[in-house]
């Protein structure tokens, strides 16, 4: 590495855009990729819809990928409910917040030239678009993708067709990448904040990020050693996870056995549970940012929100088993699982109450962030608040594995972190391109998705409380007694279109602002932290300020009431 | 540690030799002990203790830990706190439910 | 431009970049690991045919006590070169880390013996749920080996040169590698009485 920024003028197109080292482009990289990857899952989605509100009629138009009678056979179908779980967290959502949004604005938040390891980052994102390669490819082998559902559960997944294979090996690359990203999150937060730039000055979105990167690190490893086990028991025939005298079409599986299904489900959900907090933390992050500029006042109980957020990543190891309720669990086991799940809401309910209050008396901008922001907090507001049934064993054992538990979850993450990360785009577009992004299209993009996604999701509560059960192919058209509720698949599957085509001002905003947009001056929306205030937009390649920053003060100082502007920015001495 | 001078790193050496010795001698010494005639949990017990005991020796003086930086050691020792609850919860809820 | 805290230590932490990225890096091997012993005591607790006691009594106890003194030989050899490195004395930090190479090597070798002799009488990852932990476990210590195998051979030979250019950032590598590999180390300790004594 020279110190000479001179030499880096001659870069090749190849070292500049695609094999780049900087940490901003990397993170454009992740962002374009995973936005492809969203639409893509989203696209699987909307197929799906159409099984569930027509059971077993032709497709129009997309009927041909189904062969000749255009029906989706069952097969297809479980293919493309797993692919869409699998796709929209691993491959969208986790990418585009924590591997653009944490690429792109820790080290311009911090102060730091660069991350700290620049290689492991470019390393770090070819994973994860080798990962999605190696995903894709599961649709092309005998037996389709991988059908056994997200969460993979053995003994099905052990058996399952060839597809599940390269989930394995495509969730072991995704894995890989996520853990050199956390690795270089956290290193780059603890090692490289400029003077003056103290733990309580930190933005909340870098101490988001920094939660989201221990919640990686430590618990991704025993999801890749489950991975590894499972993929022995694929290739190799071992019984990690089967069962003796395992009975497959009618006859005994020849096998050792000895293995235990259970197993996989405590790997699984040490990971997974962690996950809905990597879901969630860049989310709120995000939303604080947005909220504090936007309310020109500083964020409510800044001290607060940091620590329940760290409270929430720790609590967030201790919950798992609330996953597996169903499974014979003992009384005094589930007790404890309950109670942990109990307090982890707590946090969760300290920072949305923080940002709630945080509104009040302010004299708010409404711009298209700022409306996707304030839309996240209800949102995540009924998704957090429909989990507490499911956390309970008694609640849960009615609710469990039915349309109920779609609905939370997706409250949880498409109308929240889904908005929080639409409302980062519009944040900080100007930032990253130097232009931006129209308002009117944007505040349609904002109503559309708003209205349809409710649509959506709704439902899923009342058909959930019916007892349909999330994995039916025909959308519970075959039990008596949802009947009553089934015409809302209808409801259901017009709004995920709808919501579809409410996407495309979003897409024709993104073109053509890049392209013909009114140009960002560099501190766009008079915010106060760093990557505004000392850096031109978008940032200098490779080494982001001019002059590396100093910090003077909290992040959020808006509003000050001696000052001779409504922002004073962290680097004002 | 980077900070050390000539002699306190000569010093060090023989820190070295002296843990160099007691892994091999602790070694031998489990190997002898899983030959005794001993119950399941009390070989489980001895065995485990030896390893850790052997753990403890190699972090703590190869590895530098009894002298390593704050942040480090509250890494691991949120690194610790999740072992224990993943090798100890799942154990728990197999135990809670064989009772049924 | 230049990574700040690449080679110097950062005043209030007191580390560089590499020394926190390695114990976070190792923190997750850690985890890695700690979920294979977990799964290890899940499945022996399900094993009501003893496969696991029956399967540890057919390793062969005296060759895994010879590659755990073998790895513990080369722990020692691989914190000295890097003590030889801090007092300057280069020839001898090539002998070290040549000896560490060397002794790699030997593990590798016995465990080659070992492997072979169990596919010999007919014992492979599938014959019951303890070989399959057994070859999973050791097979994946087996690649964290050879991994540093690779790292090592690269400080000895191709960036050897980094010694007289860069001599405190080449120090600081040594030392990061070292704590790697006293890791693989730690892990054998365990993996030993676990699998093979119990």
């Amino acid at each position: 590495m020279s110190g000479h920024t001179e030499t880096h003028q001659e870069e090749s197109f190849w070292r500049k855009y695609i094999f780049s080292i900087d940490h901003k482009i990397i993170g454009l990289q992740y962002g374009l990729t995973a936005l492809v990857f969203l639409f893509f899952g989203f696209c699987l989605m909307m197929m799906m819809r159409w099984q569930l509100a027509y059971p077993e009629q032709p497709m129009p138009w997309f009927g041909w990928l189904f062969g000749e009678s255009g029906i989706m056979l069952p097969e297809m179908y479980n293919s493309l409910g797993a692919m869409h779980g699998t796709i929209m967290i691993f491959l969208g959502v986790v990418p585009l917040a924590v591997g653009a949004f944490g690429n792109y604005f820790v080290p311009l938040q911090i102060g730091a030239p660069d991350m700290a390891f620049p290689k492991l980052n470019m390393a770090s994102y070819w994973c994860y678009f080798a990962g999605g390669i190696v995903m894709m490819v599961g649709f092309f082998v005998p037996g389709g993708a991988a059908n056994s559902g997200w969460t993979s559960y053995p003994p099905l997944a052990d058996i399952a067709t060839t597809g599940q294979t390269v989930w394995l090996f495509g969730m072991v690359l995704l894995i890989t990448s996520s853990l050199l990203g956390s690795i270089n999150t956290i290193t780059t937060i603890i090692q490289l904040r400029a003077k003056g730039l103290t733990w309580m000055r930190l933005p909340f979105f870098v101490w988001a990020q920094l939660v989201t990167g221990f919640l990686l690190l430590l618990a991704f490893p025993p999801l890749e050693a489950a991975g590894v086990l499972q993929l022995m028991d694929r290739l190799l025939g071992t019984s990690f996870f089967l069962p003796s005298g395992l009975v497959v079409s009618g006859e005994i599986l020849n096998v050792s056995g000895g293995g235990s299904p259970l197993l996989w489900q405590h790997m699984f959900w040490f990971l997974a549970h962690p996950e809905v907090y990597v879901l969630i933390l860049p989310a709120m992050g995000i939303v604080a940012e947005v909220l504090a500029n936007n309310t020109r006042k500083p964020l409510w109980g800044y001290k607060s929100i940091v620590y329940a957020s760290t409270f929430l990543g720790f609590m967030s190891f201790i919950v798992w088993a609330h996953h597996m309720f169903m499974t014979g669990m003992g009384a005094t086991i589930s007790a404890f699982f309950q109670t942990t799940t109990m307090i982890i809401s707590v946090p969760s309910v300290v920072i949305l109450t923080a940002m709630f209050i945080s509104l009040w008396g302010a004299s708010i901008r409404y711009n298209s962030a700022m409306l996707f922001a304030l839309g996240f907090l209800p949102m995540f507001g009924i998704g957090g608040l429909t989990g507490l049934p499911l956390g309970i064993a008694a609640s849960d054992i009615h609710l469990h594995d039915t349309y109920y538990v779609i609905g939370h979850f997706h409250y949880v993450v498409a109308p929240g972190t889904i908005f929080a990360l639409f409302a980062g785009i519009y944040y900080w577009f100007p930032k990253m391109t130097g232009k931006v992004l129209n308002e009117t299209l944007g505040k349609i993009h904002f109503w559309l998705s708003m209205i349809f996604i409710n649509g959506i999701f709704m439902p899923m509560f009342v058909q959930g409380l019916a007892g349909i059960s999330r994995r039916l192919w025909d959308g519970g058209a075959s039990y008596a007694h949802a009947t009553e509720t089934l015409w809302l698949n209808e409801v259901m599957s017009a709004s995920a279109w709808l919501l579809g085509l409410a996407q495309i001002p979003f897409i024709y905003n993104l073109i053509k602002s890049m392209k013909s947009g009114e140009k960002a001056e560099s501190n766009h929306w008079q915010a106060t932290t760093l990557e505004w205030t000392d850096a031109p937009s978008p940032p200098l390649p490779h080494r982001n300020f001019e002059i590396i920053p100093e910090v003077y003060r909290g992040p959020y100082e808006y509003s000050v009431p001696s000052a001779d502007k409504d922002f004073t920015p962290q680097s004002e001495a | 540690m980077s900070g050390h001078s000539v002699e306190d790193i000569k010093k060090s050496v023989k820190v070295y030799i002296g843990v160099f010795t007691a892994l091999a001698v602790l070694t031998v010494v489990t190997v002898a002990a899983s030959y005794l005639d001993l119950s399941f949990g009390e070989s489980f017990f001895l065995a485990l203790t030896i390893a850790s005991i052997k753990g403890t020796l190699v972090a703590g003086y190869f590895m530098h830990l009894f002298t390593e930086r704050t942040a480090i050691l509250a890494v691991l020792g949120l690194t610790f706190f999740f072992l224990i609850t993943i090798m100890f919860l799942p154990y728990m809820a197999f135990t809670d439910q064989a009772a049924i | 431009m230049e990574i700040p805290y690449n080679v110097e230590e950062r005043q209030d932490t007191g580390m560089f970049n590499a020394k926190l990225g390695i114990w976070l890096f190792l923190a997750s091997e850690v985890m890695l690991f700690g979920g294979l012993f977990s799964a290890y005591v899940f499945l022996r607790m399900g094993d009501v045919t003893g496969t696991f006691i029956s399967g540890s009594s057919e390793l062969n106890v005296p060759l895994a006590t010879l590659n755990t003194l073998v790895l513990i030989s080369s722990s020692v050899t691989m914190i000295m070169s890097w003590v030889s490195l801090k007092l300057g004395e280069q020839k001898k930090f090539k002998q070290y880390l040549g000896s560490t190479l060397f002794l790699a090597t030997v593990f590798l070798v016995v465990k080659y013996f070992e492997y072979t002799a169990k596919f010999h009488h007919g014992i492979f990852p599938d014959t019951s749920t303890f070989f399959a932990i057994y070859f999973t476990m050791t097979g994946l210590h087996m690649i964290h080996i050879i991994g540093g195998m690779v790292v090592i051979f690269y400080f000895l030979v191709p960036g050897s040169s980094m010694m007289n250019t860069e001599s405190v950032r080449f120090t600081n590598r040594i030392e990061i590698v070292g704590l790697y590999w006293h890791f693989v180390d730690l892990v054998w300790i365990f993996l030993f009485p676990v699998l093979y004594l119990l």
